[in-house]
């Protein structure tokens, strides 16, 4: 589903084999049947919500419908994972709010919050009462974890989301092979030692 | 645009209750043969409003007995009654024409598969809370 024309005719040129498309505005509420979905992704859309384009239009009323709708067309038990690039805090602070307030339980989890370019913002919802988002991304060593939870209070146990974990950026093994990958293109570089791709000390 | 799309395609304007099932007002629909995943039809069976369904399969020209009255645990394990219901599901494509809210008239176009669900900022219903 896409507000855009244009990106609907690229998305028709490639291969959708099991999928299909319609055109359709997200901030007018999501036109399905109750209980249809078991679950739903979205990929850098959630922050165009954010922006009136007209003068009729608000964004918290926009917000609203998109999270009511699709706590409607969920089953029960479903989830949903939503990834957006809010262009302030406060847009993420907003959205996730709106979530709250809609009756979804989880969070938002933010992947690699010190790297500007692998940065990533998703939205994690859910029915339970005790769910949790997952545990965020982040690089080696880099701290305390940053997800910031927005409904669920209760602390239940931890549940952490199936698949692999991505390796995380700038470890010792991705140093290494950026190495070895640049002495291959002729370029100089520093030998390995001990110290190559160590974290350093925290000094204040 | 799949009839198994078409089956939870709503009408959610303003005023309008159910705004289901559209109707289909087909003027060019296309065969493609897909591969057959008997596993994701019995996944989808129980969960398809039957009789939108076959108001689908009529609307578009299909013979109204491809399908049977009701659905039955029973014919879950018929692989004939379930490769039926992935070509009605899955191969039928809708390409070009409307689909029309059976309480309001509202119209949504259909163009190169695509059905147009846009509605404007004034027809979405108003927000209760």
């Amino acid at each position: 589903m896409d507000i855009s024309t244009d990106m609907l005719d690229v998305a028709n040129e490639r291969e959708t084999d099991h999928g299909d498309l319609a055109h359709h505005d997200m901030g007018t509420g999501l036109p399905f049947r109750p209980s249809t979905f078991d679950g739903v992704i979205s990929v850098s859309a959630l922050q165009w919500l954010c922006y009136a384009q007209t003068s009729e239009q608000s964004a918290k009323a926009r917000l609203m419908r998109f999270f009511s709708s699709l706590y409607t067309v969920l089953k029960r038990g479903a989830r949903a994972a939503l990834q957006f690039y809010p262009e302030t805090p406060e847009q993420a602070v907003l959205i996730s709010s709106c979530a709250a307030q809609a009756g979804f339980t989880g969070g938002l989890v933010v992947d690699y919050p010190n790297s500007a370019k692998a940065k990533k913002y998703y939205l994690c919802l859910s029915f339970e009462h005790g769910y949790r988002a997952p545990q965020a991304l982040e690089q080696e060593g880099a701290g305390a974890a940053t997800g910031v939870r927005v409904a669920d209070r209760e602390r239940q146990q931890q549940r952490r989301q199936k698949g692999k974990k991505r390796e995380a950026i700038k470890s010792k093994d991705w140093v290494l092979a950026k190495k070895s990958r640049q002495r291959q293109q002729g370029k100089e570089t520093r030998p390995d030692s001990k110290y190559t791709g160590r974290k350093r000390k925290d000094k204040f | 645009m799949r009839l198994l799309t078409h089956n939870v395609l709503r009408c959610a304007i303003k005023g309008v209750e159910e705004g289901y099932p559209l109707s289909i007002e087909a003027s060019e629909v296309q065969m493609e043969e897909s591969p057959f995943r008997p596993d994701f039809v019995k996944h989808i069976a129980p969960t398809l409003n039957w009789p939108a369904l076959r108001q689908a399969v009529k609307q578009v020209g299909l013979p109204e007995d491809m399908l049977p009255e009701a659905v039955s645990d029973a014919l879950l394990g018929d692989e004939a009654f379930l490769r039926a219901l992935h070509r009605v599901l899955m191969d039928v494509h809708v390409v070009a024409g409307a689909l029309v809210c059976p309480e309001s008239g509202r119209r949504f176009p259909i163009a190169h598969g695509i059905p147009d669900m846009m509605i404007a900022e004034g027809e979405c219903p108003r927000d209760d809370k």
